[in-house]
């Protein structure tokens, strides 16, 4: 049997899911949508599975969330409903299972948070609860597993038994409800002819979803009999259409909880919640709090933490190549293949693997941010500055991260809300310096600028703020235009991140990454392997000079004059910097055929200071690395969009280095 | 007076909810509606957004958007 999970965002969702499922899931995506779907078989149970829908407050035809909650539910006809409801925010959610129950599917009502809403005083008494809304109600509490076994096995019966919910006519006598049942007798006809419930439908056609209507097929007299009821109805309730029918459901949740809800004297949780934002939200200590909560996370992850497992993998990787190495010259393997086995294979797993300690670390820093609450309090925080360049105050998060790895930044967005504010923050990533350039930087820094390293590093990393900065405040005027969601959101109370969670996320993005990323990353290096080993003639090569990659360097060589440097092993560089920005030092070194401490004499050779800038600027702006194109292109979810991007950085790192050096090249000659 | 030009912690109650589209139908599927009681609880560090209370929980949302929100100061 297949079972769909809905409920408010904030309600405990993801955690009752896991609780249901284990680690037993699988990611795909719902029809037609770029929404990702999660779906696991319940624990014990082989043949019964559940669907998490995502997290909404209503159902309207205004986001892709909430479309395919309603679609999901209409036609592809699941068993049954489990919709989870935070007894602490009560009202609220309700509003959504009204919605619900009227789609006419078997359904449980999943009380979350009752441990909370008890030690606060409170009660509910859910007999009568249940009996008002005519479905069952089973108290749970996700984050420590209580309920979840009686649940299930309500949500079972309830599915084979076909139980429909029994409450329906949540209006009470008045105008909402005579003009709610006219329209329902004008489409029945037509709901049952499409099997859609004409409850459902009636109310929907009144609040103007234009996809239901289409789909219902009414005539043009059926259509204007049902705008006059409608207008009828704004008449004599003194209210509009939307309004009247948000009033009549808040109005029916009033009622019922007055009846059921006895409310305690106090609410520990929002007060210890708004004690807590006196610091974290408090007008002198919100950003620097921000700021230091970021930074740790940065720190851990890629110092300390993050870093510390990379070189862990990393030596054991090499430790294992060594071995390997050393087996096959024993086996005395033809020198080609072993360089492939050494050179591709294992250097292809190693560059995949690098990241995965980043992620699982960052990931665990986000969760506990997003399930604790903190980061609707960021949001909050850091909203006006960032709505001047068309995003919200989500944004903030992934972009500085960006600092630290693409890859992982490019992997948060997923934390943002919106569709819209996913792409461009995706987009927006690359232009904040990953921290894998330092290396190029400090090199060339140290050989052009002596003393002012310091000073050209940081000089780039504003550089690259401020473009990608500049191209979001465009974006948000032409591309982006007009499709922003409404910035509502919801402040959760503080919570303890449930532990099981954490863990089900993080295996969850660690098999993500390795699924998806592995095969572009690692197909990236086999193919940087082929031309650097081979020449034209498909013949292995004698010295660096004869490999394709030096070949297309030397191709591509001219493209660069304009930018001030015209040397094929700089280009060369560069292909190979795509490969992973670590390369590109390395590149130089073995093109040039010194050794790294003797690097810097050679490549001072081929620049002035100011086209090593100029340099280095590209450098900052092109095409990350392969990983993260295999990133984006997992997250954007179009090949297209994502080689538009490639392009696009290409292009726009080329353009930003010509005008730096051209001029330069210009103030330079008043001198 | 409307939402954003409320006073900090003073309890009102909601008259009528305005704005267009997509926004409107946030505020009213998010319990802004009249009869409501809020209150503004706390305004952003840089002035923008503002976070309410209504209905037993905060919400936040923007000076812009509050400004469609009729409320009378009870």
């Amino acid at each position: 049997m297949m079972f769909a999970l809905a409920g408010n965002q904030n309600s405990g969702k993801t955690t009752l899911f896991n609780q249901l499922t284990g680690t037993r899931q699988h990611v795909g995506n719902f029809p037609g949508v770029t929404i990702e779907s999660k779906a696991g078989n319940i624990k014990g149970l082989k043949d019964d599975q559940v669907v998490d829908l995502p997290g909404i407050y209503s159902i309207r035809p205004y986001s892709s969330e909430e479309i395919l909650t309603r679609d999901f539910i209409l036609y592809q006809h699941p068993d049954a409903l489990i919709n989870i409801v935070d007894a602490t925010n009560i009202e609220r959610n309700l509003y959504l299972t009204l919605q619900l129950l009227e789609m006419r599917i078997p359904t449980v009502l999943a009380l979350n948070m009752m441990d909370e809403l008890n030690g606060s005083g409170s009660s509910i008494d859910i007999e009568k609860f249940s009996d008002s809304l005519g479905v069952p109600v089973i108290p749970i509490c996700a984050t420590r597993g209580e309920g979840i076994q009686e649940l299930i096995a309500q949500t079972k019966r309830l599915a084979q038994t076909r139980e429909l919910p029994r409450q329906l006519d949540f209006c009470s006598p008045g105008p909402v409800h005579r003009c709610i049942h006219a329209v329902s007798h004008i489409i029945e006809d037509h709901a049952e002819r499409q099997r859609i419930p004409s409850r459902f439908a009636a109310t929907k056609l009144i609040e103007g979803d234009n996809i239901l209507t289409a789909r219902l097929e009414l005539d043009n007299n059926e259509l204007d009999l049902i705008e006059h009821s409608i207008i009828e109805m704004e008449r004599d309730c003194g209210m509009d259409r939307n309004e009247a029918l948000a009033d009549m459901r808040y109005a029916f949740i009033g009622e019922l909880c007055h009846q059921t809800v006895k409310k305690g004297e106090h609410n520990r949780e929002r007060q210890r919640s708004m004690r807590i934002d006196r610091v974290l939200t408090g007008k002198y200590t919100a950003i620097p709090v921000f700021l230091f909560v970021m930074l740790g996370i940065f720190y851990f992850t890629f110092n300390v933490i993050g870093a510390w497992l990379s070189d862990l993998l990393a030596a054991g990787i090499d430790a294992l190549a060594r071995l390997a190495d050393g087996a096959l010259t024993v086996l005395e393997l033809n020198p080609m293949v072993q360089s492939l086995i050494i050179d591709g294979v294992f250097a292809g797993i190693g560059s995949v693997l690098s990241f995965l300690p980043l992620i699982v670390v960052l990931f665990f820093f986000l969760s506990v941010l997003e399930d604790t609450g903190y980061m609707a309090r960021i949001a909050f925080v850091m909203d006006k500055p960032l709505r001047k360049i068309g995003l919200s105050g989500r944004s903030i998060v992934p972009m500085l991260l960006g600092f630290g790895c693409t890859v992982p930044a490019i992997l948060a967005t997923r934390t943002l809300a919106s569709e819209r504010d996913r792409k461009m923050t995706i987009l927006l990533t690359p232009f904040m310096s990953c921290t894998a350039k330092i290396p190029i930087y400090a090199l060339f820094a140290a050989v052009f600028f002596g003393g002012n390293s310091a000073v050209i590093m940081l000089i780039l990393y504003v550089l690259g703020a401020a473009l990608g900065t500049l191209m979001a405040w465009i974006g948000s005027r032409t591309a982006f235009r007009g499709n922003s969601t409404p910035f509502i959101m919801e402040l959760p109370n503080y919570r303890f991140p449930s532990m099981k969670s954490v863990v089900v996320l993080l295996w969850d993005k660690a098999r993500d990454f390795i699924q998806r990323a592995f095969t572009v990353i690692f197909m990236a290096t086999l193919l940087i392997w082929f031309l650097q080993n081979f020449d034209v003639r498909l013949n292995p090569i004698q010295n660096g000079e004869q490999s394709l990659l030096s070949g297309l360097g030397k191709l591509l060589t001219p493209l660069f004059r304009p930018l001030g440097f015209s040397d094929w092993r700089l280009t060369t560089a560069l292909i190979s910097g795509l490969a992973a920005k670590e390369a590109v030092v390395s590149s130089l070194g073995v093109t040039m055929q010194t050794s790294m401490a003797e690097l810097p004499n050679a490549i001072e050779k081929l620049f002035s200071p100011l086209s090593a800038f100029s340099y280095l600027v590209f450098v900052l702006l092109y095409t990350p690395c392969f990983a993260s194109i295999a990133t984006m292109k997992k997250e954007l979810k179009s090949g297209l969009l994502t080689l538009l991007a490639v392009v696009g950085q290409c292009v726009f790192a080329w353009l930003i280095a010509w005008g730096v050096f051209s001029l330069g090249s210009v103030l330079l000659s008043f001198y | 007076m409307t939402l954003d030009q409320m006073p900090l912690l003073q309890e009102a109650t909601i008259i009528r909810t305005d704005g267009a589209g997509p926004l409107r139908l946030r505020l009213l599927d998010m319990g802004l509606i009249r009869g409501t009681r809020v209150t503004i609880q706390k305004v952003a560090p840089m002035g923008d957004p503002l976070e309410i209370n209504l209905r037993g929980y905060s919400l936040t949302l923007r000076r812009e958007d509050a400004r469609f929100v009729e409320v009378m100061p009870l």
